[in-house]
């Protein structure tokens, strides 16, 4: 046939549709970066008066109209750090049972079920849960404990979540060859299936960092503080069982408590606060090309 | 139809078979895939299994090692004894696996090097010293046929092997428990028929230390290895005996014929 190879209509419609659909794709993913890069602009823009190593290393002063934000960023460190201290084991360890030894049965069943639901609870319910639990029932008052363990049932669903995902990405072909020599499923885990979702399961722990570190509402009632002055330049100023500022909800102050602070401070303390997850971020993307550099199948 | 010129079948050996199966059943969530089977295997001998796919016969491999127990949905009754012993009495699973080789249709590298893929089952029953580790992976490699290629890169992951070299790998894997029963499901599904003599050459001189189960598609795999064969069909078996009979002009069932002769329809 003469047309065999020659340039049909049929084949001009299809290489115009791929090009439109080539380039109405491409248009959408620029699309992600464009508000994220419109956000850091415009807060890095605002802000930029205020913006030193100083704002970041000192105490709000004169009613929170001047000085820096040490004491909520620290705060929030802790916070963050204390809450995925508990979450990550807890969660991991749990959506490994789930994953690779629970049986289908009823019990599992309303496992997963509580799981997805409580992901979807608001965190404002979060924190009354927290306020009633760990704050009253549990005699914590309003701590870093308490506030962190409040933001650890926050980010517990998730991490579960993701990590399930993780480990059920790793081929079922590799467990059966393992079992079929003899291992026990934990000597599979440990040997096959972790070492193979380790980097799925830490992006999905590090991404509830900025979860954490963004919520107002958990920390509110059970820890956190309008106020706090603490050592400037001292990482151990705050213990457990101390109320502390975050930097969410010191931004939350200032733009509706405080009404006549300088117009750059609450766009430097967004600053700070996006900075901060960020950098966590950089460390995650970092670690896991890292770890999937070494992928293996 | 049964002629009435079938040859009686020859006398079994004497000393008792290596593995009996009686009665076994199997559903999974209430769908029959074994409807009660009887055989027996002799020691030292390469039995094998043939039939279509659905059939029975991957199922009636993890019911030997009873990986069974790890599908879930899956319902086992019957009883299947190794060297005499119910293999559901036995004091570890994890043992009766280590007897039981198992090589998988399609190819299994694990994402470990080589060395490791080998070297997995020792090291998951405690097997520590370096030395005789190294020995033992070099011993199953060279069994599988398999060293000569990758002795120069033992710590390359055995992912990035080539299909049959990877199916060989599986193999040495299997042997690195020195099992006592080697099982091969359609071991050579994945790989060039070169390769599948090679191993076929290898299967035929580890007969001398184990018993073979062979699941195969390729009936004529069967005729060139198995003394004895198995014909399932919907979980049920249509014909079992020594595989010359089976192959002949007249086995004891028609559909037999026609199976193997590839007339079937």
């Amino acid at each position: 046939m003469a047309t065999t190879f020659g340039e049909t209509p049929f084949i001009r419609k299809k290489r115009r549709d791929e090009a439109i659909v080539r380039v109405v794709l491409g248009l959408m993913a620029l699309a992600m970066v464009v508000p994220l890069l419109l956000i850091v602009g415009y807060l890095v823009e605002r802000a930029w008066p205020l913006l030193s190593l100083d704002f970041v290393f000192t105490n709000p002063t004169h009613g929170m109209r001047e000085g820096g934000v040490w004491s909520a960023l620290l705060g929030t460190l802790y916070l963050v750090s204390v809450s995925l201290l508990i979450a990550a084991p807890v969660g991991v360890l749990a959506a490994v049972y789930l994953n690779e030894y629970a049986k289908k049965s009823w019990l599992t069943r309303i496992i997963n079920l509580a799981v997805v639901n409580l992901a979807g609870v608001p965190s404002i319910v979060h924190a009354l849960f927290g306020l009633g639990a760990f704050v009253l029932f549990a005699g914590m008052g309003r701590s870093i404990l308490a506030a962190s363990l409040t933001l650890a049932i926050m980010t517990l669903p998730v991490i579960i979540a993701s990590t399930k995902e993780a480990l059920a990405a790793v081929p079922l072909s590799f467990r059966e060859a393992c079992w079929n020599v003899g291992a026990t499923r934990w000597q599979t885990i440990r040997g096959i299936v972790l070492p193979n979702s380790i980097s799925g399961i830490l992006t999905g722990v590090i991404l509830q960092v900025s979860r954490a570190a963004g919520e107002t509402a958990p920390i509110m009632f059970t820890g956190a503080v309008f106020f706090k002055r603490i050592e400037e330049g001292n990482p151990f100023a705050y213990s457990l069982s101390d109320q502390c500022m975050a930097l969410s909800m010191h931004l939350f102050t200032i733009t509706t408590q405080v009404t006549d602070a300088p117009k750059a401070l609450p766009y430097a303390t967004a600053v700070v606060l996006l900075g901060s997850v960020l950098l966590v971020n950089a460390c995650a993307i970092l670690l896991r090309l890292r770890l999937r550099a070494r992928k293996k199948w | 139809m049964l002629a009435p010129s079938v040859p009686p079948p020859p006398v079994r050996p004497r000393h008792p078979p290596k593995i009996q199966v009686r009665d076994l059943r199997l559903s999974y969530g209430g769908q029959e895939a074994i409807r009660g089977i009887s055989f027996d295997v002799d020691r030292n001998d390469v039995f094998a299994i043939i039939g279509p796919a659905q059939s029975g016969k991957s199922s009636l491999l993890k019911c030997l090692n009873r990986t069974i127990e790890l599908v879930p949905g899956a319902k086992q009754s019957g009883t299947i004894t190794i060297d005499g012993l119910n293999v559901d009495e036995l004091p570890s699973v994890y043992n009766l696996r280590r007897r039981v080789g198992m090589v998988a249709p399609l190819p299994v590298g694990l994402p470990l090097s080589i060395f490791d893929n080998v070297a997995f089952a020792p090291r998951a029953a405690g097997f520590k010293d370096k030395h005789e580790l190294a020995a033992l992976v070099e011993q199953c490699l060279r069994q599988a046929a398999l060293w000569d290629e990758v002795k120069d890169r033992l710590h390359t992951l055995g992912t990035k092997l080539s299909g049959g070299q990877q199916q060989r790998l599986t193999i040495a894997r299997a042997l690195s428990h020195e099992p006592e029963i080697l099982c091969l499901d359609e071991f050579s599904i994945a790989i060039d028929p070169v390769t599948t003599m090679r191993i076929e050459d290898v299967l035929k001189e580890l007969k001398q230390r184990m018993t073979i189960v062979l699941v195969t598609n390729l009936v004529q795999q069967a005729r060139r290895l198995a003394s004895r064969t198995m014909f399932l069909w919907n979980g049920e078996i249509v014909e079992e005996g020594p595989t010359d009979v089976l192959f002949s002009d007249e086995p004891q069932s028609r559909k037999t014929y026609d199976y193997v002769n590839g007339i079937f329809g």
